[in-house]
């Protein structure tokens, strides 16, 4: 980066240290944490979005759609999260290219060839000539929607029991008013039922952000693997040669995981504060009091 | 019957379209000297020389992807990349599933490193998972203690949570070496696997062709054993 560092074995002490973490490497690490931090921004929403579908299906009076959001989240809750980042982002990948193969390779070749899987090199996601970033942004993709899909189960059940959470008697008193169902629901339901759903979408999100390190089961290079892969020991190969530093990079892991926690817990008390005004729950008595 | 032989045809049409314009290759990044990734963020090594090379004589365009190495061979199967070029030893067991071009790095030592000369070799022996090493510690009947990565391996040595780690001798030799005398080889070296080769589907003849071809070129010419020299000094056993 800086001219100084073109011979790094020359080099010593804060010039050094300088080098060494400006190096394309460190550099690498750095933006991983905008990696980390853009899942998060897509995940979050659309895992929410695939959790308001799940409970709604939930709650639905026709018995497929709600066998159906029922199974959502039973069955992916019920399968380990390792199990699922290894086995079905490789299941959906081929999927996808099966699929692709179909369209676009004209044979009706069956792809999956004893422990091989084939298909025309047409039908690769992305095709194998393009470029390495779109295989990353490919991996990223797969990554996003593997994970919504794994919160969003776990938020279909959060909001289902948000939903079922609100008093009946406000419902009634809506229906008594003449609303129809997607009346009660759309403007006393979910508006009522958010108080009810933040904690445990809450914790979801903490949750969400401590996962994040399984993005290197999914071929994306989070800020875990460069710790790890920076903080190794380092022979005489590497420009930097250096010992085991494992522990100061966790230990940077570390205050990084605990600002970005304790600040989403400072929002979500806000939130928290936001959605409680004017509730009949006991913190929105509270706030009515402070008030007064 | 017809149905089978229009399969067949099919198969075998498309085996013949499978002209690759790109060739992926897939390595750990974790494995110096073999290979791993330099401070600029870029695949480097041994293998990284040999795989520039070899696709250059087989006149082939090819790409580098890092992939860790629990699941290298699944990822390879299921088409993420061409050709595993990552230090993978040729033995029975990956044969059974995926095919290997002739050894591009000759049948080596594996040894063990410690910190004293009388660590208990029958004791407590890291490894990287899924290796030749891990699979003969634990049939020598030590207790096995595996890593996901090789350097975590010798990492469990330095703080004691291992009594030796077992490993290429080319891959421990640098590390031995600059530890000021703080590590150190114990007991007998033991030849394991046929050498290292590029791992490849079963289906792929073709491309497997190229490579040996350019192999083949690499080793007569004497650049491959130039290359060896190279990244793993003069004692290293050569072609």
């Amino acid at each position: 980066m800086f001219a100084a560092c073109a011979d790094p074995k020359a080099i010593e002490g804060l010039t050094w240290a300088l080098c060494y973490l400006t190096s394309g490497k460190h550099i690498d690490f750095y933006w991983s944490f905008v990696t980390v931090l853009t899942l998060l921004a897509l995940t979050a929403p659309l895992a929410l979005a695939m959790g308001f579908a799940g409970a709604t299906a939930a709650r639905s009076r026709v018995l497929p759609v709600r066998v159906m959001g029922k199974s959502y989240a039973a069955l992916v809750r019920g399968v380990p999260d390792i199990v699922f980042f290894l086995f079905f982002v490789i299941a959906l990948d081929q999927g996808i290219e099966y699929l692709r193969s179909l369209a676009v390779c004209g044979g009706g070749e069956w792809p999956w060839q004893g422990l091989e899987f084939r298909v025309c090199p047409e039908a690769k996601v992305p095709l194998g000539r393009a470029e390495a970033a779109w295989h990353q942004a490919y991996g990223f993709g797969l990554a996003v929607f593997t994970f919504a899909l794994v919160f969003g189960a776990f938020a279909t059940n959060v909001l289902y029991g948000a939903m079922t959470a609100v008093p009946q008697a406000q419902l009634e008193t809506a229906e008594a008013y003449g609303m129809s169902r997607a009346q009660v629901f759309r403007r006393i339901l979910v508006p009522q039922m958010w108080v009810y759903a933040l904690p445990g979408l809450g914790n979801l999100w903490m949750i969400l952000i401590k996962a994040t390190p399984l993005l290197f089961l999914l071929g994306v290079k989070d800020i875990v693997y460069f710790a790890r892969e920076l903080g190794g020991s380092k022979t005489q190969a590497y420009e930097y040669p250096h010992p085991d530093w494992r522990l100061w990079y966790f230990l940077g892991l570390l205050v990084f995981y605990l600002v970005f926690t304790s600040l989403s817990e400072r929002v979500l008390a806000r939130v928290s504060a936001r959605l409680n005004r004017g509730q009949a729950t006991a913190a929105g008595e509270a706030l009515r009091k402070a008030a007064t | 019957m017809k149905k089978l032989l229009l399969a067949t045809a099919l198969i075998a049409v498309s085996g013949a379209a499978f002209a690759q314009d790109v060739v992926r290759l897939g390595t750990e990044g974790a494995y110096p000297p073999f290979n791993f990734i330099n401070d600029a963020g870029e695949v480097a090594g041994f293998e990284r020389d040999v795989g520039d090379e070899l696709c250059k004589r087989a006149a082939l365009t090819c790409e580098w992807v890092t992939n860790e190495w629990d699941s290298i061979i699944p990822n390879l199967q299921s088409g993420n990349y061409d050709v595993i070029i990552a230090g993978m030893s040729i033995t029975d067991e990956r044969e059974e599933v995926i095919d290997f071009s002739q050894n591009y790095f000759p049948p080596a030592a594996s040894a063990y490193v410690a910190l004293a000369a009388d660590a208990d070799l029958k004791g407590v022996i890291a490894a990287q998972v899924s290796t030749i090493q891990a699979g003969y510690v634990a049939e020598a009947g030590a207790t096995l203690l595996e890593f996901a990565t090789p350097d975590e391996t010798v990492a469990a040595v330095r703080n004691g949570e291992a009594a030796a780690v077992f490993a290429d001798k080319d891959f421990l030799a640098p590390i031995v070496a600059e530890s000021g005398g703080e590590l150190m080889f114990v007991g007998e070296d033991v030849q394991l696997g046929g050498g290292v080769g590029l791992g490849l589907r079963s289906s792929d003849t073709e491309l497997r062709a190229k490579f040996d071809a350019a192999i083949q070129s690499m080793k007569d010419d004497g650049s491959l054993n130039a290359l060896i020299e190279l990244h793993f000094g003069p004692e290293t056993a050569k072609f």
